[in-house]
């Protein structure tokens, strides 16, 4: 199982929200936007584990599952990468500076940070998969010397999708770190990788027997970059999914997020392959 | 006062004060009525207001009431409602926020209401309780509303004497006797000419209202009279259902031809889910004022059965009628005991009443227990 970090930043009222306002809105695509806020004055006490998510509110329109997306090191301001393709996340995506939200959380299991010290760390993010991932990249570059080879492997549709533009290029500078992207589709200007991230695995540098791989992008996705691992000899234990499924409350109790004998919220959203592998790979669960 | 190991006899006039005694205490009572001709949960003026002589037929897709002939307080089984639409309200706010320029205030506003007494309570539905509890009040989290309606609620259970044709609480291990959970247990007894309650204490608040009424110590006849109606009982289930390895064979069997087989069947209209004592989903919904100064989030029961239950950006995860049959089959009666620790199933039988095209939660199982290991497209 994934660490088992769960936090009870909540309290008797599990389901009202915190309000935060909004301090920045950055676009990241041409429908995601990356929103930094921070809690209102004299409620500032926020921690989260890389990998949980928040139960976000828009005034008036509803709530969404949303991974957190900054330093779990310096856990305020809290950042969310959101990308508006329902009413809840258009009207997040559509505040500005000043605006308000309501924060509930954080929620769900974390990727493995600690148990991974002492293994090669191989990061693999499909699309908008990258944002629950950051959170464990910071930490792992924050305590760099406590892992082996570190390497992040992202692919999007084209480079017009991909998040954290900058930042990647800042993180390929680093000698202690490589990154290798690769999209669907090139424009002209691409100047590397073109095709799926399961292409990309064989030429990543890890000791299969000491590798913990993290795996966050769509369900078809997922499946094949387990596969790849697999492959190679990794264990099912040391690869690591992050789980999508309709969530209304974040705690267990409104019965949407199942899979099988799991809520995706409480028992996940991080689960090792060996883990959950007998009901990922079921059909219409 | 009342010890819980003795038994009680308690005449037809003790229970009438009984109840009146709880509307003196400022309970909500709230037993069996007939309402425009529905057999329902609501609230009790006094022991009048229960359906006095009045039975019930259950069969699959099937519910008619029918009189009895004598003046039996509960000589019926249990209709389309349930306990959990008090301690689980249908549809309830859950908190308003009132707009300040651009900042929210946040309210929780309790609705107050008193505590309730829940008159006739079956054993299966003792058991239905005790499974919200482990969801709502044993996990990580608590529900607030769960928490403060089931804390104060008194329930003073009736042992079942008269299954429907559509109970197996039996084969579930969660009747007709209630065992546990109750603060006042009855036994109706009907017997030569001779009508009276046989109770016994599970708290010392059932205990102190036992004592408020006039009651003695039964006598063995009367005792063991309570017992043979419901051993008689227990013997005339009109369902049974076969638990030994259930959950494993649920697990190995999510590909049988069955689930195609009740699926041409199912409405996926979600009865089943409405009338259940555990179904516990539900969803979370905002509103708005009209003029944008205020919101509301309110929550209200959902089924399983709807494409919208499993939506996600690009679509739903159950898309086939097949896989809402089996997720919601599955559920009752294999995953739910890795959630909780229990069935989510109590055995009381209302899901085979309510269908309206009779599907049957014991029929399906032992449809796929007799041809275990079958696969779908390979001659099922």
């Amino acid at each position: 199982m994934a660490s088992n970090s769960r936090q009870f930043a909540v309290g008797a009222e599990p389901m009202l929200p915190r309000v935060f306002r909004v301090e920045k809105r950055v676009k990241e695509t041409a429908d995601t936007f990356t929103l930094t806020m921070m809690p209102l004055a004299g409620d500032e006490d926020f921690a989260f584990a890389p990998g949980q998510f928040n139960m976000l509110t828009a005034f008036g329109v509803g709530e969404v599952p949303i991974s957190i997306s900054g330093d779990p090191a310096a856990p305020l301001p809290l950042v969310h990468t959101i990308r508006a393709v329902g009413a809840v996340t258009k009207a997040l995506c559509g505040l500005r500076k000043g605006g308000q939200i309501g924060v509930r959380g954080p929620f769900g299991t974390s990727w493995p940070v600690s148990r991974a010290e002492g293994n090669d760390v191989i990061i693999v993010a499909g699309g908008l998969g990258l944002a629950p991932l950051r959170p464990a990249i910071y930490h792992v570059m924050n305590n760099r010397t406590a892992y082996g080879n570190v390497e992040v492997i992202y692919g999007a549709r084209t480079p017009y999708d991909m998040l954290y533009q900058q930042e990647l290029m800042i993180w390929r500078g680093r000698f202690d770190l490589r990154v290798r992207v690769t999209v669907d589709s090139a424009t002209p200007e691409w100047r590397s990788n073109v095709g799926v991230v399961t292409n990309i695995i064989p030429r990543a540098r890890f000791d299969p027997y000491h590798t913990t791989a993290l795996v966050c992008g769509p369900g078809v996705m997922m499946r094949y970059v387990v596969q790849e691992f697999l492959k190679r000899g990794v264990k099912e234990e040391n690869i690591f999914i992050s789980m999508e499924r309709a969530m209304k409350c974040g705690i267990g109790f409104c019965g949407h997020c199942q899979l099988g004998p799991h809520f995706i919220c409480k028992d996940g959203p991080v689960y090792s392959y060996a883990l959950i592998k007998d009901w990922f790979e079921k059909r219409e669960v | 006062m009342a010890k819980a190991t003795e038994k009680y006899f308690l005449s037809p006039q003790g229970f009438h004060s009984l109840l009146a005694r709880l509307k003196e205490q400022n309970y909500n009572v709230i037993g069996p009525r007939i309402v425009e001709g529905e057999f329902v949960y609501a609230p009790l003026a006094s022991a009048a207001d229960l359906p006095v002589g009045w039975t019930d037929r259950q069969e699959g897709g099937v519910y008619r009431l029918e009189k009895r002939g004598d003046d039996a307080f509960f000589g019926y089984g249990v209709g389309q409602h349930s306990w959990k639409q008090f301690l689980f309200p249908p549809n309830q706010r859950v908190w308003k926020s009132r707009r300040r320029g651009d900042a929210w205030d946040l309210a929780i506003i309790p609705a107050d209401s008193p505590p309730f007494a829940f008159i006739g309570v079956r054993a299966c539905d003792i058991q239905a309780i005790e499974v919200l509890d482990r969801v709502f009040l044993r996990g990580n989290y608590v529900d607030p509303t769960y928490a403060a309606r089931r804390s104060q609620a008194l329930v003073v259970a009736v042992n079942c004497t008269q299954p429907g044709g559509t109970c197996f609480c039996a084969s579930m291990g969660t009747g007709p006797r209630a065992t546990f959970g109750f603060d006042l247990a009855l036994t109706e007894v009907l017997d030569n000419g001779s009508h009276y309650f046989v109770a016994e204490t599970g708290t010392p608040r059932g205990a102190e209202l036992l004592a408020g009424v006039a009651h003695r110590l039964a006598e063995q006849a009367e005792i063991t009279a309570a017992d043979r109606a419901m051993d008689k009982a227990a013997s005339s289930m009109g369902r049974q259902l076969d638990t030994d390895g259930l959950k494993e064979l649920l697990y190995r069997n999510y590909e049988h031809p069955r689930w195609d087989d009740v699926a041409s069947r199912c409405l996926t209209c979600g009865n089943c889910t409405m009338v259940c004592p555990t179904c516990f989903c539900h969803t979370y919904q905002d509103f708005f004022d009209l003029n944008g100064e205020s919101a509301e989030r309110r929550r209200h029961m959902q089924v399983c059965f709807t494409l919208d239950f499993s939506y996600i950006h690009g679509g739903s995860v159950r898309s086939s009628p097949l896989s809402r049959y089996r997720q919601w089959l599955t559920h009752k009666l294999a995953t739910w005991l890795d959630q909780f620790g229990c069935f989510g199933c109590v055995g009381c039988g209302r899901c085979i009443t309510w269908c309206p095209v009779a599907i049957d939660i014991t029929e399906e199982a032992a449809a796929i227990r007799e041809r275990d290991g079958e696969k779908r497209g390979s001659g099922g």
